[in-house]
């Protein structure tokens, strides 16, 4: 199911710059005494942001999993008998104050210690490593796939604006947009695998790196370019139309320049800015998405271990996957930001 | 940490002076097919929802025959031998009244940090908004995994996981909408004639950002059902052995190929439903700048 962007298309798209006080504005002592200017002050600054951010999380992450309610009750269910609840308590530090008990994870984590997954008994490390590749390559290919799909598919629907094409495209990307990305994948799986073509696996080979089974790599990168494509088609359609609508496209035809190079040379790159913010969030978004459909498709990888994880309730592992999706996710918007800024001229020199 | 507000409805300052009644934007949102046919959908899905358990052939938990057949009744058994038809015409009002509930709650909260935070403009504004990006720094779904790890799947926990986590982002297009607002001269006047704060901004702001708002909750519940029937579809349901279309398509998977029904019924309904609720949206905001267009070149 789709979460992030609002899917309303047609409107102008706002890029505005937190943290980046405009050369008037009266910033507030804490700001200004950070405000190393330029692009290197600004990174720097949203680093630290993203740290705090993390920092926070982290806080989260912990009073959800293990403050709350009783953890070692939940992990051992019915079973639980007073001796086993115990030697589980001290396995997982929870006789500990709570401070205590933060501390020593979240120092555990920065050593690159994230505990012991019960429910698999090996470090939640090495439990975690191939999956990560694996996700990673799930998640990379689909983006590889959709990104460019998604900016031609956009740019070309502003151009063809109000005729078949682009009314095509409006319906069917808010009709994807729409969809859980379950949905999508069983409809997929019901098409492709069982009852109509039976051409495709419906689940990915099991103990076979993905790269190995590209067969079954199909449906699950499927499902997902089509759960985040929609996105990117739409902010990208109205950039375009923006930037077509402007006076240096004007310009660059009134001087008789081929439509051509008026649309690589002038159009697009100044259309791609808003986009990347976009492109940014739906590729974090893939990293919350590839729960359900590894999940689905009984793919090897963080995802698929989260799900496993909660259902198990296997603590210190879903500990560890929550901080590292979140890692991403703040990784991934820094990125964004720094490549809007690096792309929009107009808002470098706000720096 | 995203720094996209999308904020489309940023009214034209002379426009809002006689802003259109929210029963304008809905009629002009009718005129559109796309409404229609949403509320077709919706609709309809909402009626199988509230209305199916009273025409069910059986009660969703009864044992009518041998488990995935497709020879009893008229879309087969399950998986334990119940109904699929009935199972699915009870189904509904789970995954409908929790969804609701939830967007409910992230509406109410959102609305309320995006008004507070917008006319604050000050470090409760940064504040309520670097909290918010907090709580953005989750997917949505993991938010609410991680919620339900020690506490079990309870019904009152996925409400309030999908509702907190639906809150910052109605919160900051809120807050946007608000923006524009509160430098106006008429909150100005009002603030000097010492309207109550509260009333400032639920008599005089909100009323001027009731079009975002109104785009924002359909929306939003379409991402929550989306959510919640996810939820259900990775096992995590208040009552597991209860009918739920999330639910019966995490069940029945297993026999897709043979006894297609129960997965199917379920997929069609939240497909459905969820363009339904899109649909409306989609209706919603276009009737919405169209408004603001027509309103602009006056």
């Amino acid at each position: 199911m789709a979460t992030e962007p609002s899917g309303s298309a047609s409107e102008p798209v706002d890029v505005t710059v937190p943290g980046g006080p405009g050369p008037t504005g009266a910033a507030p002592g804490w700001r200004r005494a950070l405000h190393v200017g330029g692009i290197p002050g600004f990174i720097v600054r949203r680093m630290l942001l993203g740290v705090l951010v993390l920092a926070a999380v982290s806080v989260v992450v912990f009073l959800a999993t293990q403050a709350l309610g009783d953890p070692a009750r939940a992990i051992l269910g019915r079973t639980a008998t007073p001796t086993s609840l115990h030697a589980l308590r001290k396995q997982l530090n929870l006789d500990q104050p709570v401070l205590t008990q933060y501390w020593h994870w979240v120092t555990g984590l920065l050593h690159g210690d994230a505990g012991t997954s019960l429910s698999a008994n090996v470090p939640v490390t090495d439990y975690l490593r191939d999956r990560v590749v694996n996700s990673a390559f799930l998640v990379l290919l689909s983006g590889g796939i959709s990104i460019p799909l998604a900016i031609a598919i956009g740019s070309y629907a502003a151009l063809q604006r109000d005729r078949t094409f682009d009314v095509v495209t409006s319906i069917v990307t808010l009709a994807f947009a729409a969809l859980p990305e379950f949905v999508v994948g069983l409809i997929l799986v019901v098409v492709f695998s069982t009852t109509v073509f039976d051409v495709l696996p419906a689940i990915a080979a099991p103990g076979v790196r993905p790269w190995n089974d590209l067969k079954g790599m199909i449906l699950p990168t499927a499902t997902l370019v089509i759960a985040v494509t929609p996105y990117v088609v739409r902010i990208m359609r109205a950039s375009m139309i923006e930037v077509l609508e402007s006076d240096y496209v004007e310009m660059a035809r009134l001087k008789g320049l081929p439509e051509r190079q008026v649309l690589i040379r002038h159009a697009l790159p100044n259309a791609l800015g808003p986009t990347f913010q976009v492109i940014a969030i739906n590729l974090a978004y893939l990293a919350g998405g590839v729960i359900v459909v590894e999940y689905l498709f009984n793919y090897q990888g963080i995802g698929g271990a989260m799900r496993d994880a909660v259902s198990t309730s296997d603590l210190p592992l879903v500990q560890a996957l929550a901080m590292l999706i979140a890692a991403l996710y703040v990784v991934l918007n820094l990125l964004a930001d720094i490549a809007t800024i690096l792309v929009t001229p107009r808002l470098r020199t706000r720096l | 940490m995203t720094v996209v507000t999308d904020t489309p409805f940023t009214p034209e300052p002379e426009a809002t002076k006689s802003r259109p009644p929210t029963g304008t934007l809905l009629l002009s949102a009718l005129r559109l097919w796309r409404t229609r046919v949403g509320l077709v959908l919706a609709g309809g899905m909402v009626a199988v929802a509230l209305f199916g358990p009273f025409v069910a052939p059986h009660g969703p938990a009864d044992f009518v025959g041998a488990p995935n057949s497709s020879s009893v009744g008229i879309f087969g058994t399950d998986h334990l031998g119940q109904d699929v038809l009935s199972r699915f015409l009870w189904g509904g009002r789970s995954v409908l009244a929790i969804s609701a509930a939830a967007t409910l709650i992230g509406l109410v909260l959102g609305v309320l940090v995006g008004l507070i935070a917008a006319y604050a403009r000050n470090l409760l504004d940064d504040g309520l908004m670097r909290v918010m990006d907090v709580i953005l720094a989750f997917p949505q779904i993991m938010l609410a995994l991680v919620a339900l790890v020690t506490l079990g799947a309870k019904t009152w926990l996925i409400v309030l996981a999908v509702g907190l986590t639906t809150m910052p982002r109605v919160a900051r297009v809120i807050r946007g909408s608000a923006q524009p607002i509160v430098e106006r001269d008429f909150v100005a006047a009002a603030d000097a004639l010492g309207v109550p704060r509260w009333r400032i901004l639920f008599a005089e702001v909100l009323p001027n950002i009731l079009s975002p708002l109104m785009v924002e909750a359909s929306l939003r519940l379409t991402y929550a059902i989306g959510l919640v029937a996810s939820l259900a579809f990775l096992g995590f349901t208040p009552n597991p052995n209860g009918a739920d279309w999330g639910l019966m398509i995490f069940e029945n998977r297993i026999a897709l190929s043979v006894q297609p029904w129960g997965v199917m019924l379920p997929i069609i309904a939240i497909a459905l439903l969820t363009l339904g609720t899109g649909l409306i949206g989609d209706g919603v905001a276009r009737a919405a700048t169209g408004i603001d267009r027509t309103r602009g070149s006056e």
